[in-house]
């Protein structure tokens, strides 16, 4: 079944073909965050592929993730190009890079997962809260529901972590 | 200035030289053209036709890039009386010329045709907008796109500003180094005639403009315009028949990519671009390396993105590409200037071919500027490098051009001034 909603203005939509999305945010939809496990190499992937970048696998389950991380970089969108984004900016895309399968298979290589910055409800974080973000701050998933079948995941900050005393921002406030 | 030894054997060094840039030509660079991406295309075809000094019936191949923007070569080929041995229509923007001129070659190489026309039309300001506003920014957002269009990262520069983020987290690059490139940039097109934006701005002025997306201001960002682009590649044996000394090709990659190209952020150093893979291929093919090149063109969808492939083409050492651009090395009458039209910054957004055709033009001693004009109709070059005067590069006898898709995928290529 082909999985369709409006988010932000967008439509957004699924193929019934396109397994590997649909089982990825019917997980979100869930508000479970489930990566493909790769039944050979055992490597976690992000986003999800038909096989494994690391090996070549074709055969994979989906497994639990912990949605866990610190921002690995940064957007902060001033002049939005999607119509409905323009109410909120300043917005953040965040790149977070995972606890799980740091620097695995290489030095080089990184679970990095993106999402805005929201509030643990999923809704999008004020211009306030936005100015305190940026790399190395430690982050928590969330989702943004947006249809049977379908959420987005987020990234709040992981008010239970230790943060570091000044995470990295672009050096012109 | 002779040029080093032939010393690797691994590449196939007879392709080195073998063909030769014989004809560029573009339209005005205009916001509003109001012409159809197919009259644009005929009008730049026309024109560097003319400039090689043939007839369109020589023209036996033609390729073309697009992102589905343009009009494809049968129509091109049709309009002008062109008919094709050979022709192919490809999907793309940025590192597409480059890696069309590879192509090219190799369809004559194996014997397909003789005489190849490149070409890009595109109206990029009154029809797809290039900053991506406009019909593209409401478009459905379907499967794979879910995981980044559907967080407002959509338009090129906000696709690119993580790469760029990380560089200044990374190696401490300020944001007055990059605006460098603008202002450079804008030096040499206040000298071109044909540059949409002829202005000269200071750091101030780049740093001043408003946010687009952290870490690029408005004048971080290329123009966005209407144009044609075309130029044609053929032997070096043919090109000797034709008008000018043309440039030669000494090597070329093209289309080198990082791993993870489904998302490249995935491998890092997110700071790294493709030309950390393209440099082995380039540089061994063109028996050349970056202290052999006189004159850059660094793809600069974003002042970002020819600073970064500065870096990982070896102009410098990684991270110190905010000093190199700052340095003055790079303006002209500096030891290698680079983007002497303006480039995209300035002269026009056109995928790539502009800062081709420019390069062709300074190995050819020929380029337009506002030096007086001699007798024989072409420019008494005083290499006076202030504002409304020379632009061309003095002594200039090889050129590296650096194409840009993303961090993750470029092009490049290195030519030579003709014999
Ligand atoms: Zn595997
Ligand atoms: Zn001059």
């Amino acid at each position: 079944m082909s999985v369709k909603g409006d988010y932000m203005g967008m439509a957004l939509s699924i193929d019934d073909l396109d397994g590997e999305n649909i089982s990825y945010f019917k997980h979100c939809a869930e508000h479970q965050f489930h990566l493909q496990k790769c039944d050979d190499c055992a490597l976690v992937r992000y986003p999800p592929t038909t096989a494994c970048p690391f090996c070549s696998g074709g055969n994979a389950t989906w497994t639990a993730v912990e949605g866990k991380g610190a921002v690995y970089s940064y957007l902060e969108v001033h002049h939005a190009i999607q119509p409905a984004f323009k109410a909120k900016t300043p917005y953040l895309v965040l790149l977070v890079e995972l606890d799980t399968q740091q620097g695995q298979p290489t030095p080089d290589d990184g679970l990095r997962v993106a999402g805005n910055l929201t509030l643990p409800n999923g809704e999008f974080a004020l211009p306030e809260v936005v100015k305190t973000v940026g790399i190395g701050t430690r982050v928590r998933m969330v989702f943004s529901d947006v249809a049977e079948g379908l959420a987005l995941p987020q990234w709040t900050i992981d008010e239970t972590a230790t943060q570091p005393a000044k995470p990295w921002r672009y050096p012109q406030e | 200035m002779p040029l080093p030894a032939d010393t690797d054997v691994s590449t196939p060094k007879f392709l080195r030289d073998k063909y030769a840039i014989v004809g560029v030509g573009e339209t005005t660079y205009t916001r509003g053209s109001g012409k159809t991406t197919r009259a644009l295309g005929t009008w730049a075809l026309r024109n560097a036709i003319a400039d090689a000094g043939l007839k369109a019936s020589d023209i036996d191949g033609m390729l073309s890039y697009s992102g589905n923007d343009s009009t494809p070569s049968t129509f091109m080929a049709g309009d002008i009386g062109a008919r094709l041995n050979f022709y192919m229509d490809c999907m793309g923007g940025g590192s597409s010329t480059e890696a069309l001129i590879g192509i090219a070659i190799g369809v004559m190489e194996a014997g397909l045709c003789k005489c190849v026309a490149i070409f890009r039309s595109m109206n990029g300001f009154s029809q797809v907008r290039i900053g991506g506003t406009g019909a593209r920014s409401a478009a459905p957002v379907n499967g794979d796109m879910l995981h980044n269009r559907a967080y407002g990262w959509q338009s090129a520069g906000q696709n690119f500003a993580p790469t760029f983020m990380r560089h200044m987290y990374d190696y401490g690059t300020k944001p007055e180094q990059v605006a460098m490139v603008k202002v450079v940039h804008s030096e040499h097109a206040s000298n071109n005639p044909k540059a949409y934006y002829k202005k000269r701005f200071t750091v101030d002025e780049v740093l001043s403009s408003r946010i687009i997306c952290k870490p690029l201001h408005l004048l971080d960002c290329c123009v966005e315009t209407d144009n044609a682009t075309a130029i044609i590649v053929t032997s070096a044996e043919r090109a000797k028949d034709q008008r000018h000394k043309s440039p030669l090709i000494r090597g070329i990659v093209g289309r080198c990519s990082k791993p993870r190209l489904d998302m490249h952020y995935q491998h890092g150093p997110i700071s790294r671009v493709a030309g950390y893979y393209a440099k082995d291929i380039l540089w061994p093919n063109a028996g050349l390396g970056p202290e052999d090149v006189d004159a850059v063109g660094a793809y600069d969808a974003f002042t970002f993105t020819s600073m970064l492939q500065m870096e990982d083409y070896g102009f410098c050492k990684k991270g110190e590409g905010g000093e190199y651009v700052s340095s003055g090395i790079t303006r002209l009458g500096g030891k290698r200037p680079q983007n002497t039209s303006g480039g995209h910054l300035c002269e026009a957004y056109t995928h790539g071919m502009n800062m081709v055709i420019e390069n062709v033009r300074q190995l050819r001693h020929d380029v337009d500027d506002y030096c007086p004009m001699g007798p024989d109709g072409k420019r008494q070059h005083t290499f006076d490098y202030r504002e409304g005067g020379c632009r061309q590069v003095k002594d200039i006898e090889v050129t590296a051009n650096l194409g840009w898709a993303n961090p993750a995928t470029g092009s490049a290529m290195v030519m030579r001034r003709g014999t």
